[in-house]
């Protein structure tokens, strides 16, 4: 009973959500959902990012065009980042996309209030800031992200990007950190798991991550 | 595959859109007229149409739209590029993009001559970390500690406070969010310095000015240390310190829209088990003990408003005896008692677009209960024929009040301008008792008005000016005075810029002169600064040349029947001096470290000195050295410190009844302290970790070298003596715990 009244509020409001979307939005969105996994590329994110924009700020009440956007910038500045001295600052490089990245999600925060999504991208923002200078930041940036990363699970505990992020972290994080490949494995399957049963609300709304943890669990064979 | 079958689906949807409707390419070229920029969002606006210019610059997109429309570029660091365009649905439309620098905090030249600032703001100026602050080794987690590592400040070791380019302490002035301090530091005793009251983590920026400073602060003829504190904290914690000195505990709260905070802590500090082990110079009969406890809140007001309030409450208290220089085999009985309270409360505010709102009051009142006298070596009183003058109480009840309020109008770009006013007010009460009982009260009230304006001009993103006035009113002595102050910096070239600085500083005699039998005026300080800079993220030069005149500095003598009074202001004197500056995080992988040299000449005559001479707390060639390596698979940062000054004069100063001359002079060998300290930093890198720990060893003067701070006297000039440390070498062993308190888990059971 309780399970067919979920799935029926579901559709209810996959229903209402996808109702309250015009044809063209949907129509100048749908092309970019495939770009999202595919791009590996600052400029291409950026264009990415920036194409996002145009939508959302055209448009104004469609969290999802403002939700990729920032997601879009903080995965440029992740790209920015990787690579070089791990500990050095490298803020005044970072910074800018979190700045844009942080603006736009919290437009679409304003439009879609406690969505697990969200959260997501919140927490890579996060990371993105502490990465930008962590001697200085760690105490401030990495329990802020791991509070968005809780409260993205809070929400919604099947979504598999959460665990998507948490199997990222353990993977990366040097050892004497905490880091631990095998625990990142774990949370890898786990997310490729939830994966096979998740279905995004509409064909636009967040779904990437696949193609990440595939290619993260390719590494251990 | 998948890019393969997207392109196909771009294709063939833009392939039938245009078939549908009629299309208009853009097309163009951005650059900021000499070099290509990549990365610029260009919009149609209201439109879904738009492209992004490629690592030469070019973009190109089509739009089915037709009419007026507004295309607009953007990109981080320039200004905004807007043009109306017309569509009509056919052809290509070329439209070429200059954008052109916004003047940024980023990107605009920096007005530094003269600053040193810590704090995470990315601008040139800020050539430390908040973080470095505690990390420097020579520092024991004092803030002054650490910027006596910068160039400007000298290594005096035997009183606290910043003595900067051949000033007193007294000519430095500090400031916590905008109002001055009254008692920054501890009491101290004779030839030992005290320590800072303020934790440094108390702030989150911190200015320190060397000279040149701008006309929002005044009385203060050297430098101003401006500090600004915390504003609110990031989540709901407690903290826990233990160390061989003392321990400590704090709580603050986070409120659930983030936008009230509220905590306290307390921290007991107690030298005995500390001085066991390392033998002290001072043999203590109470032991140093200071308790203190601090609350404070915080409420954000606005988006850019908050209001905050901190109190601090102490009491210190100590009673020792040295063997006395002025008879041998007696000991010298030296005991304080000291209470202090500290309020600050601060509001800003943002009002509409244009305006900024600065608004500061704080109050102190500070008792100290100071024993002084002599001691036989079965350690009873007694007092000695002739010595009877080192046997007194006296009784300090000082309370100070000072408001400062800020306005702040934004111009264009990065230009404002700031005006406002500061009042400070003191009412000191002594009770001084001599040896016989006789008592001498004394009361001693006195206040500053001022008023000052400012304003910061951006000509260009390169050329920036500072000009102000200060106008400043004091009751005792009664005068007034107008002190200019003029900054210039020039960008030469996107890391390199170079400094002017001008002005005039007024400060009043210091209390302890007041009220003199002779009517006394302001003392006098010119600066002149001229600086160049070169700082990229990782590497900073700093150059800096001065020349400082004083003029009206207090002369003292024999007025009144007494002799030691402020007589006049006829004293003067000037410093001038070179100091380099070089950080280097790059070079050595994991290496931090930074060089800090300063050359002073300075000479005055003021107070009793018989003529213009080097002061005893100036030294000719001051260096210190500064590293800091984070060893990532232990988790552990190495500090080490190596401070040098060249050796200072010493004098021994007497009166003949008419004038005064040298009984004895010379220099004292010179100063080095080598200084390192381990941070073990178990849970830095851990992502998604609430709790940190830290654990501190930390070690002064590890290399047991001797340092002799200066000389002192016995009353009759007979015999002197070096003024040495309490002790050579000072371990210090402490660990800091912070707990994120999160309702849903018990975090100390996480941690242990």
């Amino acid at each position: 009973m309780k399970k067919t009244i979920f799935i029926l509020s579901a559709i209810l409001i996959a229903g209402f959500s996808f109702g309250q979307m015009p044809e063209k939005f949907v129509k100048a969105m749908e092309p970019k959902m495939a770009a999202i996994d595919t791009t590996m590329t600052v400029q291409g994110l950026t264009d990415l990012a920036n194409s996002f924009e145009r939508i959302a700020d055209a448009e104004k009440n469609q969290w999802l065009a403002y939700y990729y956007a920032a997601f879009c910038n903080a995965s440029a500045g992740l790209m920015v980042a990787s690579g070089g001295d791990m500990m050095a600052s490298k803020a005044d490089k970072t910074d800018p996309y979190a700045d844009k990245a942080e603006k736009q999600l919290s437009k679409a925060e304003e439009l879609m209030k406690d969505n697990s999504e969200v959260f997501v991208v919140k927490k890579m923002i996060a990371t993105l800031r502490m990465i930008g200078d962590p001697m200085n930041r760690y105490m401030t940036y990495g329990p802020e992200a791991a509070q968005a990363l809780e409260t993205a699970k809070k929400l919604d505990a099947n979504n598999p990007r959460v665990y998507l992020l948490e199997a990222q972290d353990k993977y990366y994080t040097p050892e004497q950190f905490g880091g631990n490949k095998d625990e990142a494995k774990v949370l890898f399957e786990k997310s490729k798991q939830l994966f096979e049963t998740f279905k995004p609300a509409t064909n636009i709304h967040p779904n990437w991550g696949r193609g990440t943890v595939t290619y993260f669990l390719s590494q251990y064979k | 595959m998948r890019t393969l079958a997207k392109t196909l689906f771009l294709t063939l949807f833009t392939g039938i859109s245009g078939l549908v409707w009629a299309q208009t390419t853009i097309t163009g070229k951005v650059t900021d007229k000499k070099n290509p920029l990549p990365l610029v969002s260009i919009v149609l606006k209201d439109t879904y149409d738009g492209a992004t210019s490629d690592s030469s610059g070019n973009y190109s997109f089509r739009t089915s739209e037709k009419g007026e429309y507004l295309l607009i570029a953007t990109s981080v660091g320039y200004r905004p590029f807007e043009q109306k365009i017309t569509l009509d649905g056919k052809g290509t439309l070329t439209i070429d993009i200059v954008l052109k620098e916004e003047v940024t905090e980023l990107s605009a030249v920096v007005i530094s001559a003269g600053t040193f600032e810590a704090s995470d703001r990315k601008r040139a100026a800020a050539v430390l970390d908040p973080i470095d602050i505690v990390t420097t080794a020579s520092a024991n987690g004092d803030i002054t500690g650490a910027l006596k590592t910068l160039p400007g400040a000298q290594q005096v070791g035997e009183t606290e406070g910043l003595f900067v380019r051949g000033g007193t302490a007294g000519e430095t002035k500090i400031f916590i969010d905008g109002t001055l301090v009254n008692n920054f530091f501890q009491g101290s005793a004779p030839n030992i310095a005290g320590y800072g009251r303020f934790s440094p983590f108390l702030f989150k920026g911190t200015v320190f000015s060397t000279g040149g400073y701008s006309a929002l602060y005044g009385q203060a003829l050297s430098s101003a240390l401006v500090l600004e504190s915390i504003d609110l904290p990031e989540r709901t914690s407690a903290s826990l310190g233990l160390s061989v000195i003392g321990v400590n505990g704090g709580y603050q709260a986070l409120s659930k829209n983030k936008k009230f905070s509220w905590g306290g802590a307390y921290s007991y500090m107690n030298l005995a088990p500390a001085f066991a082990i390392i033998k002290q110079k001072q043999d203590y009969a109470r032991m140093p003990e200071i308790q203190n406890g601090d609350i404070n809140f915080r409420i954000k007001t606005s988006a850019k408003g908050m209001i905050k309030y901190y109190a601090y409450f102490a009491r210190n208290r100590f009673d020792f005896t040295v063997n006395s220089i002025d008879s041998p085999g007696y000991l010298d009985r030296f005991a304080l008692k000291n209470f202090n309270m500290y309020h600050n409360l601060s509001w800003k505010e943002s009002i509409g677009k244009m305006w900024k709102l600065n608004m500061g009051f704080s109050y102190t009142n500070n008792a100290d209960d100071i024993r002084s006298g002599m001691k036989d070596g079965n350690k009873n009183d007694v007092l000695l024929n002739g010595l009877e003058f080192k046997k007194f109480d006296l009784d300090l009840d000082a309370n100070y009040f000072n408001a400062k309020l800020v306005f702040e109008r934004r111009l264009r770009g990065l230009s404002a301008i700031r005006f406002g006013g500061e009042y400070n007010y003191s009412d000191e009460k002594s009770l001084f008792t001599i040896y016989n009982g006789q008592k001498f009260p004394d009361r001693l009230r006195e206040n500053v008005k001022s008023v000052f304006a400012e304003s910061d001009i951006y000509i260009t993103n390169a050329l920036a000016a500072k000009i102000g006035t200060r106008f400043e009113q004091s009751s005792l002595p009664d005068k007034t005075n107008i002190a200019p102050r003029l900054s210039l910096a020039y960008k030469l070239s996107k890391r390199s810029q170079a400094s002017l600085a001008y002005g005039i500083f007024y400060q009043n005699p210091e209390r302890r002169y007041l009220p003199s039998p002779n009517e006394l005026d302001f003392m006098k300080a010119t600066h002149y600064i001229a600086q160049y800079m070169t700082v990229s993220s990782v590497r900073t030069f700093r150059a800096e040349i001065f020349y400082k005149k004083y003029d009206g500095l207090i002369k003292t003598g024999f007025a009144g029947g007494r002799e030691g009074v402020a007589v006049n202001n006829n004293g003067f004197g000037d410093a001038k001096g070179f100091e380099f500056f070089w950080r280097d995080k790059k070079t050595i992988k994991n290496v931090d470290y930074w060089i800090s040299y300063s050359f002073l000449d300075t000479k005055r005559d003021f107070l009793n000195f018989p003529g213009a001479i080097t002061p005893n707390f100036a030294a000719k060639h001051t260096a210190s050295f500064v590293v800091k390596k984070f060893v990532q698979t232990w988790k552990m940062q190495f500090n080490g410190a190596y401070n040098y000054a060249s050796g200072r004069p010493y004098y021994d100063i007497r009166f003949d009844g008419t004038k005064y001359y040298f009984a004895d002079r010379g220099m004292v060998q010179d100063y080095h302290n080598v200084s390192v300290a381990f941070n073990y930093l178990p849970s830095i890198g851990k992502q998604n970790s609430k709790n940190f720990a830290v654990y501190v060893l930390s070690i002064s003067n590890a290399l047991n070298i001797k340092q002799v701070y200066g000389y002192q006297y016995s009353y009759n000039g007979l015999r002197k003596e070096q003024i040495v440390p309490p002790s050579r070498v000072f371990v210090y062993i402490g660990a800091f715990f912070s707990f994120g308190i999160d309702r849903s888990q018990d975090a100390i059971d996480r941690l242990f």
